[in-house]
């Protein structure tokens, strides 16, 4: 009974801050209910068993994803009237994504019913092999079977952000930063010279 | 505890419901007790490192001063800002507040005292000490004033930096002990060196990521010397600036409540939790929970010794310890901890 209520409970908010999230006028706000609305597809995932997979969402979406979202728009300025007149232009572009996401739904859980794919278990749930925990399965099957697509999608990611830096980056001449390293080996001594200068001739440094 | 409520005659779920209520009561209620003695405590640390008395007025040696502070807000009125957006300046210290408990759900206080023993207790923590940054960002930008803005944007950065390498250093520890649950871990440390000492923190692998991991609670938590986020002399109170009375409290609590845990971290993946120091026969006399609060009670002294002690970091200070320092030794330590494990525990 406990499992059916909590179902219900996160589906219906899930679904509920996901469409709160596209109709909400504040952006901020639209992050925040974009925020409970993966919290709570993260409880689903513990209904199903997959411990592991909820965790991960909690940590890299609502964790890292979510917060660079939440710092961008806070920091945005952003005209509501300007918004609201591209969206009769840019309405047929949405409408026609939705019905793709659609069909693509529709298919695959067709496909899925027709039991055409073998995915998980039957009753849905996503449980691990017996006596294994869900880290313990996925470890498996990354590090044994799938070892070089996962290494392949690391070398990828590794690149990707290599790339992002290496355009962002630029050389910059006017400022002075901290040598941390050259501060610490001051020693008094190479620090202060004292001079006794004749009258009219002044030091040179 | 569901199996007592089962033989009283409950069916299983209530049972079960009914105990997970009673457990987070025994564990909420007396943190809430903690926190209040540990502010006292803190107060009292710092004093006596400045030379000075501290609270010594309300009750015996001041003990009660926690609980007039918390009478003192509790009376006081709540001030909205009138810019301010309502909702979420209400619900930002309940947030915090809210975080800070959620976590002590996996700390194992003695064998078999958890309140739920789940296979990935540590991903679990990390998950719970992530959200801690949406309390201090919806403060700052709910309260719609500059000081708390820019505490919110320093509080956002400097907690994603940290993060980053809290987790390479419980990779290191989950990578030794064999798993994430926390039970496990402190089992794990059993005895760990010499058959001796039940601690990781000694193992010459693991100290440098005890040592880091303490600096890095420091700063996940916003401890003196990373209290940026409410530098007084360049951000008046930071993100709670605009905050009076219970709301101002709730951040107070939280706080506190983090630091805890912080240090029940500390002692649970690095100094052997609820197990005796020692592995020595007699030493077990001492219930496991007796050891646990010891611990965690060491490392809030150090906590607030270092408070007391170290002058606070410049924010580029702050950036460059996170980036350029902890994270390439982090990460520098889990290829030598999984290097090491390869050759010795797991033959190839």
């Amino acid at each position: 009974m406990i499992q059916t209520f909590a179902f219900y409970l996160f589906a219906v908010l899930t679904i509920a801050s996901g469409a709160i999230t596209i109709m909400a006028r504040n952006p901020v706000h639209s992050v925040l209910w974009l925020i409970l609305a993966f919290f709570n597809a993260a409880g689903l995932m513990i209904l199903v068993g997959a411990e592991f997979i909820a965790m991960l969402l909690v940590i890299v979406y609502v964790g890292a994803v979510a917060v660079l979202f939440l710092f961008v728009v806070m920091m945005l300025d952003i005209d509501f009237t300007e918004l609201r007149a591209g969206f009769v232009k840019n309405f047929p572009l949405g409408m026609a994504l939705a019905l793709v996401l659609l069909a693509e739904l529709v298919l695959g859980i067709g496909a899925y019913r027709a039991g055409a794919l073998e995915l998980g278990t039957p009753d849905g749930s996503a449980m691990a092999p017996v006596g294994e925990s869900n880290i313990e399965a996925i470890g498996a099957l990354m590090y044994g079977r799938y070892l070089f697509l996962f290494e392949a999608a690391g070398i990828i990611l590794l690149v990707a952000m290599i790339g992002a830096i290496v355009l962002t980056h630029r050389q910059r001449t006017d400022v002075r930063g901290q040598n941390i390293s050259k501060q610490v080996s001051r020693r008094p001594d190479e620090a202060t010279v004292n001079v006794k200068p004749e009258v009219g001739q002044g030091v040179t440094l | 505890m569901t199996e007592t409520f089962v033989s009283w005659g409950m069916s299983y779920e209530w049972a079960w419901a009914v105990a997970t209520i009673c457990g987070i009561l025994l564990i909420a209620l007396p943190l809430m007790l903690a926190v209040a003695m540990i502010i006292y405590a803190d107060r009292k640390i710092w004093a006596a490192m400045a030379l000075r008395r501290g609270p010594n007025v309300v009750g015996p040696f001041g003990l009660l001063q926690s609980f007039a502070d918390g009478l003192k807000v509790f009376l006081q009125e709540t001030i909205i800002p009138s810019a301010a957006n309502k909702g979420i300046f209400l619900i930002a210290p309940i947030v915090t507040f809210t975080v800070a408990l959620m976590a002590w759900a996996v700390i194992p206080f003695n064998s078999g005292a958890i309140l739920s023993d789940i296979n990935v207790g540590l991903l679990y923590v990390l998950a719970i000490s992530s959200l801690g940054v949406y309390g201090t960002v919806m403060a700052g930008w709910a309260s719609n004033s500059k000081y708390p803005f820019f505490s919110a944007m320093r509080a956002s950065a400097q907690m994603i930096s940290y993060e980053v390498s809290i987790g390479f250093i419980l990779i290191c520890v989950v990578l030794w002990a064999g798993t994430f649950n926390m039970n496990g871990i402190v089992l794990a440390q059993k005895g760990h060196i010499f058959g001796f000492i039940n601690a990781f923190a000694f193992n010459p692998l693991l100290f440098p990521m005890f040592v880091m991991f303490l600096i890095s609670g420091m700063a996940e938590t916003q401890r003196a010397p990373f209290d940026l986020t409410e530098a007084e002399s360049e951000l008046v109170a930071g993100y709670q600036t605009e905050y009076s009375s219970m709301s101002f409290a709730l951040y107070w609590l939280g706080e506190y409540a983090n630091v805890l845990l912080m240090c029940a971290l500390n002692t649970t993946l690095f100094f052997g939790g609820w197990l005796p120091p020692f592995e020595i026969g007699f030493l077990y006399w001492v219930p496991g929970i007796i050891w646990f609060l010891l611990k965690t009670f060491f490392f809030f002294f150090v906590f607030s010794w270092v408070k007391a002690t170290v002058p606070r970091y410049r924010y580029d200070q702050l950036m460059r310890l996170g980036w350029k320092v902890f994270l390439p030794v982090s990460l520098g330590f889990v290829v030598l901890v999984s290097g090491y494990l390869m050759l010795t525990r797991y033959t190839v």
